[in-house]
């Protein structure tokens, strides 16, 4: 082995360790930056649980820990003797939003297919008028609905905050249903139809379990949006219709001027645990919901 | 079906058996056109009548009553008058700040008084939309590309960013509001002893600071998904050509994640505009953190006439901001989504 080539492996040995140590350095780079990110996220969350758990003569506690726990914010978030009335408002919130949801996809399911299979003209102009509608300002409707809904007396009822949530989630679910249904393997209909299934057969068998989860998904992200509603339910519901997020903005405590922090963050926990489930089981789906459109 | 050289022949469930086709241009398209267009019409139908109700004729209907006199007592005789046509009278007292005055005539509206804050509202909401969606822009392209390299943990990352996105809005400014308060978390951390929502600026970032809690993760997902559209080969073949790091995001990531940022900007900048709640719950709008939208909901009571002529004007700049964006900045929100091509994906 001449010095030379001795001299080369050294220098290569050198040059993989550098690049080895490079990677490393990446690596742990990116595992700061993602523990950056995941406190960032999670950590305002955790103290509306934590906060949630605490007995309410240490709502200032601020020990990073859970100290005090307790589940007497939860029994004070359901009680109605300051005039609060939550449970009530979280039946609401799921009547609405069930409503709204079943409307718009039973409505939307239609104009989704027909916004993904087939070549018609204004094609584009109703695609770009539904999605004109969802990014509407709902201020702009609230006015003449308050004037309306004020004349007719339909003032704090149930119709009059179901129908205005629509305007919103109707064009959010033809979108995401159309993106999903553009990607769906409609060929396998008429593999299905070669096969020897009737056209109701193909239908039945093979596009609706295909179609399922996308209509299931679409479903989740519009009752999200309906349940999260807040400017529209504020000015036209009534105590008895009010949804979760009016009913947490105006929760009073014992006193005019104590906040009960603790009870509205135990309701803020009961309104965001299951909607945190559910987009966490289905993460995935979710995100493609989310982010159909914007790319592809 | 013999003719058709498409690539995915196929026929629409429950059509009766009109047989539709996706294909090149060919023989028959015309009709087949014609005959997608009527089956297309019926499947539409239902939503554009339910969006016509909904949003259609409350708009018109905004429109004809901003036109319109606010009934009400008149402040110079006490007696009750009715309205009529007011002509433009309602916009200009918005845009010039005038209010009625009791000897008949408007004068300048006092301060305090709503009509006294278009101008200063106009600006908190273009204030809160340029500064929460360039942090939102900055901090969500860094998030997505973390989330777009491959390590242990990535998919508890990934679900970690959902959670701002779930929480309901009117709880996200509780939560803050609760971190935000003079004994709270945040002063405690940074050992700092602000009025978070007693004084102007303290008030205005802490609206900013909740709105980019909750929406950067979308703006992350919206990049994401742009990002992992990019093929690796590319990043590779730049390697070997010997581009830095540097030069493969300016060369490579920007220009072709662009289209997805764009929309992503273009979707948060028009919701940035019509903020409400945020800021209506934790400040009250108290603190100059007032936006157009609470400006019209303040107003609601006040007339309602006059309110839908503040909603309309709210709602002409969010649809000019919106035409700039397609039209200039090349947010091309329709063609990303709906281009389906002829057959092809």
């Amino acid at each position: 082995m001449t010095a030379a080539t001795t001299e080369l492996r050294a220098q290569q040995d050198r040059g993989r360790k550098a690049a080895q140590n490079r990677e490393k350095w990446a690596q742990g780079r990116t595992y700061i930056s993602a523990a950056v990110v995941l406190i960032w996220c999670l950590a305002p969350a955790y103290w509306m649980v934590v906060t949630a758990f605490r007995d309410v003569g240490f709502t200032y506690d601020t020990s990073i820990l859970p100290t005090h726990v307790t589940l007497d914010n939860f029994n004070t978030a359901f009680d109605t003797s300051f005039g609060n009335r939550f449970g009530q408002a979280l039946l609401n919130s799921v009547f609405i939003g069930g409503v709204v949801t079943l409307v718009s996809l039973v409505i939307g399911v239609f104009a989704a297919y027909a916004l993904a299979r087939l070549n018609f003209r204004f094609k584009y102009m109703v695609l770009g008028f539904i999605l004109g509608a969802s990014m509407f300002p709902g201020v702009a409707l609230i006015t003449p609905l308050f004037q309306l809904f004020t004349n007719i007396g339909w003032m704090g009822t149930y119709q009059a905050l179901i129908i205005p949530n629509i305007s919103f989630v109707l064009p959010l679910t033809v979108y995401t249903m159309t993106s999903f249904f553009r990607e769906m393997p409609w060929e396998l209909e008429e593999s299905a139809r070669v096969d020897g299934c009737t056209q109701g057969q193909a239908f039945r068998k093979v596009i609706m379990p295909l179609a399922a989860p996308a209509i299931f998904t679409t479903a989740i992200l519009a009752f999200i949006s309906s349940w999260n509603e807040f400017l529209i339910a504020s000015q036209l519901s009534s105590d008895a219709t009010q949804p979760v997020t009016v009913a947490i903005a105006n929760f009073a405590g014992a006193q005019p001027n104590q906040i009960p922090y603790t009870a509205i963050m135990a309701a803020g926990t009961i309104v965001t645990i299951p909607l945190v489930i559910l987009v966490l089981v289905f993460q995935r789906k979710i995100v493609a919901g989310l982010t159909a459109g914007a790319v592809k | 079906m013999a003719t058709e050289v498409g690539p995915t022949p196929v026929k629409a469930p429950a059509s009766g058996g009109t047989p539709i086709h996706h294909g090149p241009k060919g023989v028959g398209e015309d009709n087949q056109i014609l005959s997608q267009g009527r089956w297309a019409a019926w499947l539409l139908a239902p939503t554009i009548i339910a969006l016509a109700i909904v949003i259609v004729y409350p708009i018109i209907s905004a429109i004809v009553m901003s036109f319109q006199k606010d009934a009400g007592l008149d402040p110079a005789t006490g007696l009750f008058t009715a309205g009529g046509p007011a002509g433009v009278q309602n916009y200009v007292n918005w845009i010039a700040q005038q209010c009625a005055a009791p000897a008949g005539g408007t004068v300048a509206c006092p301060p305090g008084t709503l009509g006294a804050q278009f101008w200063s509202a106009t600006a908190t909401t273009f204030f809160f939309t340029v500064v929460t969606v360039a942090l939102e822009t900055a901090l969500g392209f860094w998030m997505a590309m973390i989330m777009a390299r491959t390590f242990k943990g990535r998919s508890l990352v990934r679900a970690a960013v959902l959670v701002p996105w779930a929480i309901p809005t009117a709880v996200t400014a509780k939560l803050w509001f609760f971190i935000f308060a003079f004994e709270g978390i945040a002063n405690k951390l940074f050992n700092t002893t602000i009025l978070w929502t007693g004084s102007e600026w303290p008030a205005k970032w802490a609206v900013i600071i909740a709105d980019v809690w909750k929406t950067t993760p979308f703006m992350a997902l919206l990049i994401l998904a742009g990002l992992q559209m990019i093929p690796a080969e590319v990043y590779e073949a730049a390697k070997v050509d010997g581009a830095s790091a540097w030069q493969r995001f300016r060369m490579i990531t920007l220009p072709l994640v662009k289209p997805a940022l764009m929309v992503a900007v273009l979707f948060r900048t028009l919701d940035a505009l019509r903020m409400f709640d945020l800021p209506y719950i934790l400040t009250g709008g108290a603190n100059n953190t007032t936006t157009l939208s609470i400006l019209v909901i303040n107003q609601i009571r006040q007339g309602f006439n006059s309110a839908a002529a503040l909603s309309t004007i709210t709602f002409i700049i969010i649809f000019l901001v919106a035409f700039i964006f397609v039209r200039f900045l090349g947010a091309n929100v329709v063609e990303q989504s709906g281009a389906t091509g002829k057959g092809k994906k």
